[in-house]
């Protein structure tokens, strides 16, 4: 899914091979993830499509059933992963996933640590982030998920970006070979608090914390052990509002018309049924005058609500570069992990 | 190649960030906790000014990001001095909830404090510390004991922000920088909040080694948002309509590396959508007068934005943000196309720039289209639909809220931001 190396960037990737990921879609709401396999078929309530017919095809193009419909074949994404990714836990969206990259400051090259791994939403942004020379490290406290996330990374390729390890973090704390190493430490865990001890010392020093959690109670909490090693607490809550596009026929006839008769409403309907014949714009009558106009409300349901996050930036005490040159030898103990 | 000091020593250390202000690097104040922001290029000679008095900015150079500063007053004036934090213990939820003190007692009168500015200004002259200062207001305030707790200490935090003012020194970044200029010349950026800004870096999925083609209208925040994550991999290609670029001045304000602007360039639409053959000369003459015509916009822009004594600026000067594409480069895009797109122009319809920078991707390469105005969006969507140029379609509006959350006090900002801008996204196909 992401470039190691300049060949395989996606403008340089246009065809499918066999052993690629590619997202089936269908519609905006109904998309898969095929692993390419030469004698595979996808079967969909469209009927079977053939594998060998996709490979040497172009990403971005229509693929067509033994019954003549056709999908798209994409190249896979963080934000296509994210929508088609098995739930086994609640995940991050995109709008805290792009917000949390954001505040994070997180850029190629950086050390992260999470916990915990969940579903890997988070993580394959985060990946996409350090890629090619960062790395994150992931922890979760439960083997299965560990086990389906790493099996995950494989699938979608960040293997080498990702590590994933089983371990409690709220119990145990972070590893301390990782200490003073990470640039940005992300929290998922339901007493946050109990780990913050622990990812501020694995901080650099002005590195960046984050925590998401559903219930303002967990954010009062955490926000109370945090004053005591972070500055420039801030806890935010992001949304997203969708919208549809609706292209709708508005009567823009004029209410004061010309004086009409009994005769005139009869006509009307016969009226309407020539313009549609012609463009529909036209119309000799200024008291029912349709025009199409493209609008667009917003979408009736949304997400409420997901999560808060809470940012804070861990305190600098280092009054000179030495403080640095200590921590910058540390930095390559990361060469033995 | 030369490389400055600094640089060296970051590649030495691996470190993608980074961690000390250098002279010559561009740094964002963050004064009092954010009510003002600041941004400066530092120097022996830079100036700052806080309330009345102007500070140096040299005791900040070779400080780590993150350090705090504090105005203090010696025998030739005041200065900036490096303060550590002092360790909070967390207050206790008790204390709060017995306090039984209330404003009943409190009457607006203006004779509650027999402190006059005369007195205040005396002290100091005399040498006083902010802190001793704010002491001496509380003991002469005939009110401050009968207040409630949290008025108090929100009356100390009042006083601290006026006579001993903290000064933060941050590291630039795309999230600071936005942040800053949608605080106070969010028209610059075309209205685009942090949230809005890192919803167009997601979806158009920017990421090491992808070649992103930016129509960058607002000032340089999305090329600058862009190639901070492309870390000196791949390219970020602005594209403009007409002879010359836009400029893209605030990508000055990025500590960018050399190996990090080498990969901003530009490139106009035409020669990117234009048959391979380009008159060269023609090509070199255009690229120093778009240069030029940058050089005399930034001058301008930054000493209005910075606000703060630029003159320095002249003496140790960031090189010029974008060159022009090379020849090879475009050539590469218009046999494999972008990787991805981002639109941020102000006043533009997008479905017309749409139309001709869309065909410039990759099959199946995602973009992320933004506008202040939801309107011109639709009607975009609406022309992609028709048109089958593009499938997984949305258009979004982020809102976010900040919350104040302290022991009994949790709740949201009594004031916020209502819009940050629409964002389309969604993935170019073939039409075939």
């Amino acid at each position: 899914m992401l470039p190691t190396e300049s060949k395989k960037a996606l403008s340089f990737k246009r065809y499918i091979e066999e052993g690629d990921l590619v997202i089936v879609y269908e519609r905006n709401d109904v998309m898969k993830p095929v692993k390419v396999i030469k004698d595979g078929v996808l079967q969909n309530r469209f009927g079977v499509y053939k594998h060998s017919d996709w490979i040497g095809k172009p990403l971005g193009t229509k693929v067509f059933s033994n019954k003549g419909k056709f999908v798209y074949l994409l190249a896979p994404t963080p934000e296509l992963w994210t929508l088609v990714l098995s739930h086994r836990t609640q995940i991050l969206y995109i709008a805290d996933i792009s917000f949390v990259l954001m505040y994070l400051e997180v850029v190629p090259g950086c050390i992260v640590l999470e916990s915990g791994t969940g579903s890997g939403s988070l993580s394959t942004s985060l990946a996409r982030a350090v890629a090619p020379t960062g790395h994150v490290y992931s922890f979760d406290f439960q083997e299965q998920r560990a086990v389906c996330a790493r099996e995950d990374f494989e699938k979608t390729g960040i293997s080498s970006l990702v590590t994933v390890e089983v371990r409690d973090i709220q119990g145990q704390g972070f590893p301390e070979k990782l200490s003073g190493l990470a640039d940005s430490v992300f929290l998922d865990l339901p007493q946050p608090w109990l780990a913050v001890p622990s990812a501020a010392k694995m901080l650099k020093e002005d590195g960046v914390l984050c925590s998401f959690s559903p219930c303002i109670e967990q954010v009062q909490r955490t926000c109370e052990v945090l004053r005591s090693y972070f500055i420039q607490i801030r806890t935010f809550e992001v949304l997203l509002r969708t919208y549809e596009v609706n292209e709708l026929k508005v009567d823009t006839g004029s209410m004061i018309g010309e004086n009409q008769d009994a005769d005139n409403e009869e006509s009307r309907p016969s009226k309407r049924k020539h313009r549609s014949n012609e463009d529909d714009t036209i119309s000799h009558d200024n008291s029912y005058n349709a025009t199409s106009v493209v609008m667009a409300p917003p979408c009736s349901e949304a997400r409420g609500h997901t999560g808060y996050l809470t940012f804070a930036k861990l305190q600098c005490l280092y009054l000179s570069l030495k403080g640095w040159i200590y921590n910058s030898t540390s930095y390559h103990v990361l060469d033995t992990l | 190649m030369e490389h400055s000091k600094e640089d060296q020593k970051i590649n030495k250390a691996q470190d993608p960030n980074p961690r000390f202000a250098s002279e010559g690097c561009s740094v964002l104040l963050d004064v009092n906790d954010g009510d003002r922001l600041v941004f400066a290029r530092l120097s022996g000679g830079a100036i700052f000014k806080i309330g009345n008095t102007n500070y140096s900015l040299k005791p900040l150079i070779g400080a780590p990001f993150g350090s705090l500063f504090q105005v203090e007053t010696g025998e030739d004036g005041s200065f900036l001095s490096r303060i550590l934090p002092v360790k909070k213990e967390s207050t206790s939820v008790n204390v709060i909830d017995d306090d039984a003190r209330d404003n009943r007692e409190l009457i607006d009168d203006n004779e509650s404090q027999s402190l006059t500015c005369e007195e205040i200004e005396a002290m100091r002259r005399e040498g006083a510390k902010g802190d001793e200062i704010i002491e001496a207001l509380i003991a002469n305030s005939k009110t401050f004991d009968n207040k409630f707790q949290l008025s108090q200490e929100k009356y100390k935090l009042k006083k601290q922000k006026k006579y001993a003012p903290k000064v933060l020194l941050r590291r630039p970044f795309a999230r600071s920088i936005c942040e800053a200029y949608f605080k106070k010349y969010p028209a610059r950026i075309g209205f685009i909040r942090v949230d809005a800004l890192s919803i167009l870096l997601t979806m158009a999925n920017v990421t090491a080694y992808s070649d992103v083609l930016v129509v960058d209208m607002v000032g340089g925040l999305v090329t600058g948002a862009v190639a901070e994550r492309l870390g000196g991999t791949g390219y970020v290609c602005n594209t403009y309509k007409g002879d010359s670029a836009s400029s893209v001045d605030m990508v000055k304000m990025f500590n960018f590396t050399d190996k990090v602007k080498e990969r901003i360039v530009h490139s106009s639409i035409n020669e990117l959508s234009s048959a391979k053959t380009a008159p060269p000369e023609e090509n070199n003459q255009q690229e120093s007068s778009t240069c030029d015509m940058v050089e005399d916009v930034s001058v301008t822009a930054e000493a209005r934005v910075d606000d703060i004594a630029v003159r320095e600026s002249k003496i140790i000067k960031a090189p010029q943000p974008g060159v022009k594409a090379s020849k090879e480069a475009v050539e590469m895009w218009k046999e494999n196309g972008f990787s991805s797109l981002i639109m941020a122009a102000q006043d533009q319809d997008p479905w017309t720039l749409a139309k001709d920078v869309l065909p410039l991707l990759s099959y199946s390469a995602p973009f992320a289209i933004y506008h202040q105005y939801l309107q011109p969006l639709a009607t975009c969507m609406h022309n992609l639909q028709q048109g089958k140029m593009a499938i997984n379609l949305q258009i979004t509006e982020p809102w976010l809220r900040e919350y104040q959350v302290l022991p009994s006090r949790t709740h949201p900002h009594m004031q916020m931001s209502s819009f940050g801008g629409y964002v389309l996204s969604g993935i170019r196909i073939s039409t075939t």
